[in-house]
């Protein structure tokens, strides 16, 4: 066997991965490591792969990702705390055609977007919901979210999530799976190859109900905040597959029923 | 044989040393260099290229998609 | 088309005026006395017909953010609500300003604070005209005497919210969204297929993608943008003032009220003539740009200014500004729902005249 060198390989022809031209060229503002970067790529590709550019309206939130805009290439409203799901109900009211989708944080669709979150899934508008639960309020410096599991610390849980006095993680997945408005609802993780992939085979089964027009399609992604866990990101990542997925279990939790 | 040769070409100077490809590579050919980018972040490089098998693995779990990969057939 | 000549409330009529103005998009919460426009848009079912969508919001807050959605999209939107439910609004209205996006938001006001009173005020002058929520903003306000200015004031709102790209309010209160009168209906307008070049529908090859955003994180970047509020502003008080003077020629004294109050002030200015007191009234219909400059130049004509609204006494403040001290001012005003006589109305401008 003759020796390959590098420059044979690196050749257009033998391109294997390349991040998506929807994903622009400014560097990402999240901290090392964080999820929410893996999820805008993953979205860009199936943007991308879907032919979806010129339809999309996207919505970011208030949370690490309200800068979503400077880093997807299409085009974006960016909404008040936890009202994603209001103006996204709107936008696809008014152009049913077009693929509408949400991306919210934990702290946004959780809890001061619940009632939005709730009644937007509830009346099946067609759209996607993006939730990342990374258990904790990132952008504002890693306080309590509503999934904040119990006993873990955060700035505003210093002893820990006691259940006594602050209630208990919510699992918003669950919850809007129970209403008849949803038609698909999953939950996943981007901390592995195998995950990314199957994040983004969900995205796309999301694109088409979307177009079928079958309801709201509801993904969330368990995620980790490096910066408000206060680990590095590989032990990040781990903590989350020991801690996070016991008590957010990954897979399907509802599924169009002829699909 | 057929084997797969890959190869990554990061673009050290976007990435933020996270890791994250480092520990997913299956084939240990990642390592964070000892030298830092401009950003001072220990980036991310091909510490043993030959052993690239072209799996993206790292790429796809990249958050700053800094990482293009190549693969080639070999026989 | 002919016009079309109806007896409608107020409420009714804007209700249906939006519809016929070609609007694309209501969102509202049910609250009294405003309750009538979400039931008529409901009933008319536009949806069926010009393709208006019309959606009831699971809270204001959901309603004026489906707003800013909407508003974002380049369309014809609208929501309406009364005090209550507008103070929730305020959140999607300052992020609306900021992003500089427009819609019409109408306040169909009742007394408070809190939950206060069903019955109609015009408690809600500051906060309409000031800001309302956080921020540096202001809307444009227009202020409806009559239930042919409910429905007039629709298309009119759309008009200055699309030039200026600014939320306007329409600021009504209880007795006008209640009332039976005679109006004219405008024809029905066709919808508007066209696709604004700020707005964001998708973004197609050949422009750049088009974000939405309030925020702005560089201070530098963010003041320069207030200032572009301000100048805005400025052009909305050099251009858009708009006002309407009764018997303003002779008169010794002023009147200065908007909406029902201005009806009153209408009467009771009858009842003082009768008397031998020369008063007349200048009514605001802008109530934010405010009709500053008329006042100030009547302010050096008359003896004095009697502000008269249903409230503790807000929009006097605007007069005082107005007339810089040129002229005595005073306010006379009824609250909590209850509303003026023009008899009671004419003994505190009496009590007003004596000093
Ligand atoms: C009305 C309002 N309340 C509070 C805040 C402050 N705030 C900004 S982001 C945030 C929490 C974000 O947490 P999450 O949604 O979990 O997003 P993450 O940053 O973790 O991705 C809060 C409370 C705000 N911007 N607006
Ligand atoms: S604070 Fe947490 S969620 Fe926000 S960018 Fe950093 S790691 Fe990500
Ligand atoms: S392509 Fe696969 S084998 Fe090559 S460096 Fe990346 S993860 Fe390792
Ligand atoms: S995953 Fe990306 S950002 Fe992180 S170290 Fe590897 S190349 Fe750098
Ligand atoms: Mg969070």
């Amino acid at each position: 066997m003759t020796e390959v060198k590098a420059k044979d390989i690196v050749k257009p022809e033998n391109l294997a991965y390349k991040k998506s031209k929807i994903l622009t060229d400014n560097v990402m503002h999240y901290c090392p490591g964080c999820g929410h970067g893996t999820v805008h790529r993953v979205l860009a590709e199936v943007i991308e792969e879907e032919d979806l550019q010129s339809k999309t309206v996207g919505i970011s939130p208030v949370g690490c990702s309200v800068l979503m805009y400077n880093y997807l290439d299409i085009d974006i409203q960016e909404a008040a705390h936890g009202r994603a799901p209001a103006l996204a109900t709107a936008v696809k009211r008014l152009l049913p055609d077009r693929f509408v989708f949400t991306y919210q944080g934990d702290g946004d669709l959780a809890a001061i977007g619940t009632a939005e979150t709730i009644h937007t899934c509830n009346r099946g508008e067609n759209i996607l919901m993006i939730f990342i639960n990374n258990g904790i309020y990132g952008m504002t410096g890693g306080q309590m979210a509503p999934t904040t599991l119990i006993g873990m610390k955060s700035s505003t849980s210093p002893y820990g999530r006691d259940v006594a006095t602050m209630g208990s993680p919510i699992k918003m997945a669950d919850i809007v799976a129970l209403l008849p408005g949803t038609c698909y609802v999953t939950r996943q993780s981007v901390n592995t190859a195998a995950g990314v992939r199957k994040l983004k085979k969900a995205l796309k089964k999301a694109v088409e109900y979307q177009r079928d027009k079958r309801g709201t399609c509801f993904i969330e992604i368990v995620s980790n905040c490096p910066s408000g866990w206060k680990m590095t990101p590989v032990e990040s990542n781990k903590w989350m597959e020991e801690n996070m997925f016991p008590f957010y279990p990954l897979g399907d939790i509802k599924v169009p029923k002829d699909s | 044989m057929a084997k797969i040769k890959g190869a990554v070409i990061i673009d050290t100077e976007r990435c933020k040393g996270c890791e994250v490809c480092v520990v997913t590579c299956p084939t240990q050919t990642l390592a964070l260099a000892v030298e830092v980018n401009g950003k001072g972040y220990h980036y991310s490089y091909a510490a043993f290229p030959e052993t690239c098998i072209g799996c993206a693995n790292c790429a796809v779990v990249c958050p700053d998609g800094v990482i293009t990969v190549y693969k080639l057939k070999v026989e | 088309m002919e016009k079309e000549l109806k007896l409608m409330k107020g409420n009714e009529a804007l209700a249906e005026a939006a519809i016929r103005a070609g609007a694309d998009g209501y969102f509202g919460y049910p609250i009294t006395p405003q309750s009538e426009i979400l039931e008529y848009l409901t009933e008319a079912n536009p949806q069926a017909t010009t393709g208006m969508v019309v959606l009831q919001a699971e809270s204001e807050v959901a309603a004026i953010n489906m707003v800013y959605g909407g508003a974002a999209c380049g369309k014809k939107v609208m929501t309406s609500s009364s005090s209550p439910g507008i103070s929730l609004k305020q959140e999607g209205i300052t992020y609306i300003a900021g992003a500089e996006l427009p819609c019409l938001i109408v306040n169909v006001v009742r007394g408070g604070p809190g939950l206060g009173t069903i019955q109609p005020a015009q408690s809600d002058y500051f906060q309409a005209t000031k800001g309302g929520g956080h921020g540096d903003y202001h809307l444009l306000v227009l202020a409806p005497a009559s239930v042919q200015e409910m429905a007039d004031f629709v298309e009119l709102s759309f008009d200055l919210a699309f030039k200026y790209r600014n939320p306007v309010m329409i600021l009504s209160d209880g007795a006008i969204g209640q009332m039976m009168e005679k109006v004219y209906l405008k024809p029905q307008k066709k919808r508007s297929e066209e696709i604004l070049p700020w707005a964001t529908t998708g973004k197609p090859a050949t422009r750049e993608r088009n974000i939405i955003t309030s925020l702005d994180l560089d201070p530098e970047r963010q003041e320069k943008f207030n200032l572009k509020l301000v100048a805005k502003y400025r052009e909305m008080a050099e251009k858009e003032v708009r006002f309407e003077e009764f018997q303003t020629d002779d008169a010794e004294y002023l009147f200065v009220a908007y909406g029902t109050s201005a009806r009153i002030c209408q009467k009771a200015i009858q009842l003082a003539r009768a008397q031998g007191i020369k008063v007349g009234l200048l009514r605001p219909i802008t109530l934010f740009p405010f009709p500053k400059k008329r006042l100030n130049e009547l302010g050096s004509k008359v003896k004095g200014m009697l502000a008269v609204e249903m409230s503790a006494g807000q929009m006097v403040e605007d007069v005082m500004l107005s007339v810089n001290g040129k002229t005595r001012v005073s306010h006379y005003g009824r609250m909590g729902g209850m509303i003026a006589t023009p008899e009671e109305v004419v003994e505190n401008l009496k009590i007003f005249i004596k000093g």
